[in-house]
């Protein structure tokens, strides 16, 4: 749709000012793809050969459709940012995303949230991974210290066979808000689904995870990996839901969260197999920090305080 | 000179006598090796000097460097110069080797990280960046953990039994480390009940039933255990008159 831009304007300076990127080791390359989207307007958009986007503004957000043609590998990871600068607003993003057969993508993506007192994100997402393709996405949000913030990311994923479908969610940065992730994904035979969500919540922050994933296909393989860490006040509810229908699926639910203060978690990692020939297991733990962690490191000469952001910082790296 | 003293120390787990009377001097400066029986309350005594949560009950008197250890924190006695390399490693779920070595190092800088993983056998390029968690086998675990140590250049490590749940090839490590310990001046106490890791220290107690039976030179004290302490299967039925 857009040409590449040559000036920058000074929002998305700030945006990327906010997630301590340089603005120009991603604009200067002109084999980095890149999006920059501030509230329901489109900053700056480069593409690279084989990846296409058409985007339309709405008043309260964003429709994309991103296609990655067939065979097409992308070397360098497409950077996209999402943002509202200001105190208030809101921002509903509808994306449509199809990866073709056999092609390759990695996908950046930043989501700024600053300054926010009261803003609301929304993300509805529909991605389909073509046959033998791949797609990793990475998602990092920073958000400010107050805590003003509310992330709605809905994604439905298909994974076609021999498709690799990889994502990663990190949320350590600034108060979380509240965040309600639902993520639904099918896989198709000898598929790979892998998803990771990191987060750290304080004071009266609020978490909720509902992931679940459908291992259609024979010898699909699904891993659905939730790390978090709570302070103070936080609340975390966690539920992950794997399904093995076919034969020589392989799966695994992995859901750890370390609680302080006056924090709680919940987490319901929901194992289901409808075929003898697959097999899923499930691990959850919960709790405060491992006091034979927390003592290796204090016997180093770390503090108690300093032990345990050090072993939070390893969970959630 | 002494740097490490326990008096009469007596400590119950579980409303078990654990440690019973126990009386040793840690003389500075030199590898001491205590070994015993299992059971013979080794891994307690360990845990104790370093101030590990459930062991600080305990009545008599621990000095180090002449100052009662009694009621500081186990970051205390680290800062202090103590510290404990473990039977069993802890894992640490994605915290790097780098930021392991770098939260124990006196000196921060990479070169130093790297020096300290060649002293224990583990090539930097191929570990700075791995996890201390469970890709790491248990002989990797405990050199990254000594490695650690080394870097921290505490004054008194205690090392719990350095030789277990590794193969012949990381022991040399560990006892190539051990001569670094002694360049740096360390004391050390080894807890073990392998006569190869007995073989290494300079000064030998023999513990039985949570008490010193005797201590002194390496070599006596090999003979005695292999003489009368390893044919015993139930420490209750030693005889040697403990």
């Amino acid at each position: 749709m857009a040409t590449p831009m040559t000036t920058m304007s000074p929002l998305v300076e700030q945006m990327y000012a906010s997630i301590g990127v340089n603005p120009h080791s991603v604009k200067g390359d002109p084999n980095i793809a890149h999006i920059e989207i501030h509230q329901n307007r489109v900053l700056g958009v480069h593409l690279v050969p084989g990846f296409e986007v058409e985007a339309e503004e709405r008043e309260d957000g964003i429709a994309a459709v991103m296609r990655v043609r067939a065979g097409v590998h992308i070397d360098k990871p497409v950077q996209v940012c999402f943002g509202v600068i200001p105190e208030t607003g809101l921002q509903r993003i509808e994306l449509d995303i199809t990866v073709e057969d056999g092609a390759r993508v990695g996908i950046l993506a930043h989501c700024t949230f600053p300054f926010a007192r009261s803003v609301r994100h929304e993300m509805d997402a529909v991605i389909r991974v073509g046959r033998h393709a791949e797609y990793a996405y990475f998602e990092r949000h920073v958000h400010g210290a107050e805590g003003g913030v509310i992330v709605i990311p809905k994604t439905r994923v298909h994974v076609a066979e021999g498709g690799r479908f990889r994502t990663d969610f990190e949320l350590i940065k600034g108060r979380v808000g509240e965040i309600d992730i639902d993520l639904d994904a099918t896989c198709e035979a000898h598929s790979v689904l892998d998803v990771l969500a990191r987060v750290s919540g304080s004071q009266n922050d609020r978490i909720r995870i509902n992931e679940t994933a459908r291992l259609v296909g024979e010898g699909a393989r699904g891993v659905l990996n939730t790390h978090i860490a709570l302070r103070d006040e936080a609340r975390a509810e966690v539920y992950n839901t794997l399904i093995a229908n076919a034969p020589e699926a392989r799966g695994h639910v992995d859901c750890k969260e370390i609680v302080q203060g006056n924090a709680i978690a919940k987490a319901v990692p929901i194992v289901e197999v409808n075929n003898p020939k697959a097999h899923v297991t499930h691990e959850a733990a919960i709790g405060s920090v491992d006091s034979k962690q927390l003592e290796t490191l204090m016997s180093r000469g770390l503090t108690e305080d300093e032990a345990v952001d050090l072993i939070i910082q390893g969970l959630l790296s | 000179m002494s740097i490490l003293q326990l008096q009469d120390i007596s400590l119950k787990l579980g409303g078990k006598p654990i440690l019973d009377g126990l009386t040793m001097d840690v003389w500075a400066g030199h590898v001491h090796a205590v070994i015993g029986p299992n059971g013979a309350g080794k891994s307690t005594m360990a845990s104790l000097i370093m101030g590990l949560s459930g062991y600080t009950h305990y009545t008599g008197e621990l000095y180090f460097d002449g100052q009662s250890l009694r009621d500081v924190p186990v970051d205390a006695r680290a800062r202090m110069g103590i510290s404990l390399a473990w039977q069993e490693p802890a894992r640490f779920e994605g915290l790097k080797v780098r930021a392991f070595l770098q939260a124990a190092a006196k000196d921060k800088r990479e070169a130093r990280l790297r020096e300290v993983l060649d002293q224990v056998g583990l090539h930097p390029d191929r570990y700075l960046d791995r996890a201390v968690d469970k890709t790491l086998s248990g002989g990797e675990r405990k050199r990254v953990e000594l490695a650690s140590i080394l870097a921290m250049e505490p004054r008194l490590v205690i090392m719990d039994e350095p030789d277990s749940g590794i193969d012949v090839a990381a022991l040399e490590r560990i006892f190539a480390a051990l001569d670094v310990l002694r360049a740096q001046r360390a004391t050390v106490l080894m807890i073990t009940h392998s006569l190869a890791v007995l073989q290494q220290a300079d000064h030998a107690f023999l513990l039985c039933h949570g008490r010193i039976h005797d201590k002194g030179d390496v070599e006596a004290i090999s003979r005695y255990f292999e003489d009368k302490c390893l044919p015993c299967a139930v420490p209750q039925q030693l005889e040697c008159e403990v």
